[in-house]
């Protein structure tokens, strides 16, 4: 059932290439059962580096403090951070848990507020969810009452897009994530794997501009994570999204990302900024290059030293 | 990735569970019956007041037969299923209303608990000089007998609905009416039922009660004037009936729940 995302890219991006620029969604080409929207873009090199000014999101100076509504006390989870991130590129985020990294996350995707600083996505000030960015929660979160069709397309159906072109669409990114057979179940009848891959074409069908992902493979086996990651991959290298990830896996962070951020403890500042210059697209054995495993040594490094500040070491 | 199909029971063993399911209540009231009946053909039970199922079998059919029974019938019905109905069409909005809005919850919140633990039958006087003593007054205690469970029950249904859903909805730019249609009232089903259940106990009650306190039809008032009379069998044909109303009314609202819920279980 499964076949491997490159060899459809390798057969859709050429008849994606005659079909034209414009248009937000291009309908399946005979021969394909289904076609990815993202892949009339396949062909185009990403913009190499492209210009920060060019930027996705821009971060200056935020911070996020949560107020206890009963005692008012103040916890305060993320402070002053200045992030810019360019068009398409792919930065994750790492650091001990509960030090803010989902805080910022949701401040990117406009659902919690901000209590300092400036928070801009494509121009414009973040001050609540748009159809420009689409999230992969950490939990599953599907609505329990909706088969996995049905909890595809639910972002689709908010924007009122017609229910036989949302589930033309959904179609191909249920193939996607590899739940084809499944599509009528309810999540009560899926695995955590296979909920969290609901999760992520839930995002996908929306074609954001900036996709947030909170762990997104966190609760997945080895070996499905790997295959996964590896989607995710195909995915990015051919659409370029602009993606803000965050992660517990420092291998997973370096295969993927362009740039990682390393959280401080809570509240969670940017301790280090890593450039990750391995080839794109990636080598079959990227994780065996010395620079890989250097990266991934100087970053576990930097996480265990915000882990002493903690006292757990 | 394709589903295995579910394991079938063979045929004896479906029978069996069956069985197990309605056959184990079906027997303890039939050997509840039989010894009822046995008790008082022996003479240890005087039948003057407790009848005996035979009695109240030939009483039952006495009843039907000559047509009062299914004028009293009819009557309790009509009062119930107007009264419920009212109470439905009513209690649900008004509890989503209160459950919804933080300041709605605020300003009645607890003149609903105030009206949800005040016995409704003291105000059946006040009912009856405001509705006059016909089926007005009758579905006006019904309807305030049935309609606080429904409200209660839907505004905890609106207070309990899933933060993260709630936030999934919000993510995907969900609109105030759009998180309403799509993640709270599907969230609200479970608690839908149980207030529908709730609230067709305590309308049963109402009729009964009303019925009782003044009028002349209805199950009630059939049961209140054969006790009057010592009609011991024909009192009993009367809270059997609601009874059987009440488990059929009991077994549809969780046959239908079974049936909304179904993506609890199904695959
Ligand atoms: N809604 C909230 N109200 C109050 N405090 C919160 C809230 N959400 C998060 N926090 C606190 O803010 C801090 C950061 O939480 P956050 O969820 O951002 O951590 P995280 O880095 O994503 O952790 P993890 O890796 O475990 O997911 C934590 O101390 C948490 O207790
Ligand atoms: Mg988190």
């Amino acid at each position: 059932m499964f076949r491997s995302l490159k060899a459809r890219l390798d057969f859709a991006v050429p008849a994606a290439a005659t079909a034209g620029a414009s248009g937000l969604y291009r309908p399946p080409v005979a021969g394909t059962s289904h076609a990815l929207p993202f892949q009339r873009q396949g062909g185009e090199p990403a913009p190499a580096g492209a210009s920060r000014s060019n930027g996705a999101l821009a971060a200056t100076g935020v911070s996020i403090a949560y107020t206890n509504s009963s005692t008012g006390e103040v916890t305060p989870a993320v402070s002053q951070i200045d992030l810019t991130v360019a068009k398409g590129e792919f930065v994750s985020i790492v650091g001990l848990s509960g030090c803010g990294k989902s805080s910022f996350l949701n401040a990117v995707a406009g659902l919690t507020a901000i209590s300092g600083g400036t928070l801009v996505a494509g121009g414009v000030p973040i001050t609540r969810p748009g159809p420009d960015r689409a999230v992969v929660f950490q939990r599953p979160s599907l609505l329990p009452w909706r088969t996995v069709l049905g909890n595809v397309i639910y972002g689709l159906e908010l924007q009122g897009i017609p229910k036989r072109e949302a589930h033309r669409r959904a179609a191909a990114y249920i193939d996607l994530v590899q739940l084809g057979g499944v599509e009528h179940f309810y999540p009560a009848a899926l695995s955590g794997g296979m909920q969290q891959r609901v999760n992520l074409a839930r995002a996908l069908v929306c074609d954001p501009d900036i996709l947030l992902l909170d762990e997104p493979f966190g609760a997945l086996d080895a070996i499905t994570r790997e295959t996964m990651q590896k989607e995710l991959l195909g995915i990015w290298e051919t659409t370029r999204k602009t993606v803000l990830m965050v992660t517990h896996q420092i291998d997973e962070a370096i295969l993927l990302s362009d740039r990682i951020l390393v959280f401080s403890d809570r509240p969670a500042r940017i301790l280090a900024e890593i450039v990750v210059e391995l080839p794109r697209p990636r080598p079959a054995n990227v994780k065996a290059l010395p620079a890989f495993t250097r990266l991934e040594t100087r970053i576990w490094e930097l996480i265990q030293e915000t882990a002493r500040g903690r006292g757990r070491l | 990735m394709s589903a295995t199909p579910a394991i079938r029971l063979p045929p004896g063993r479906r029978v069996w569970r069956w069985f197990l399911d309605y056959g184990t209540g079906a027997a303890v009231i039939l050997g509840l019956l039989l010894a009822w009946e046995l008790a008082v053909r022996s003479g240890t039970v005087n039948p003057m007041f407790s009848s005996s199922p035979s009695r109240i079998l030939v009483a039952g059919i006495d009843i039907a037969r000559d047509g009062s029974l299914a004028r009293h019938l009819l009557s309790s019905g009509y009062t119930f299923f107007v009264g419920f109905g009212l109470a439905i069409v009513a209690g649900v909005p008004i509890g989503v209303f209160i459950g919804w809005y933080g300041w709605a919850n605020r300003a009645f919140s607890p003149l609903v608990s105030a009206f949800y633990t005040t016995p409704r039958i003291a105000m059946m006087p006040l009912f009856i000089i405001w509705f006059g003593l016909g089926l007005g007054s009758k579905v006006a205690l019904v309807f305030l007998s049935a309609v606080f469970p429904l409200i209660v029950n839907m505004q905890v249904a609106m207070q309990n609905i899933d933060r993260d859903l709630k936030r999934v909805g919000d993510a995907y730019g969900a609109s105030q009416w759009q998180l309403f249609r799509t993640i709270a009232l599907p969230a609200s089903v479970p608690f839908l039922l149980t207030g529908l259940r709730l609230a067709m106990g305590r309308g049963l009650l109402g009729v009964v009660a009303a019925e009782v306190f003044g009028g002349s039809e209805g199950i009630g008032y059939l049961i209140e004037y054969a006790g009057a009379t010592f009609r011991i069998d024909v009192v009993f044909v009367g809270v059997f009936l609601i009874a059987l109303f009440g488990i059929a009314m009991d077994r549809g609202l969780y046959a239908l729940s079974r049936r909304l819920d179904s993506w609890k279980t199904a695959g």
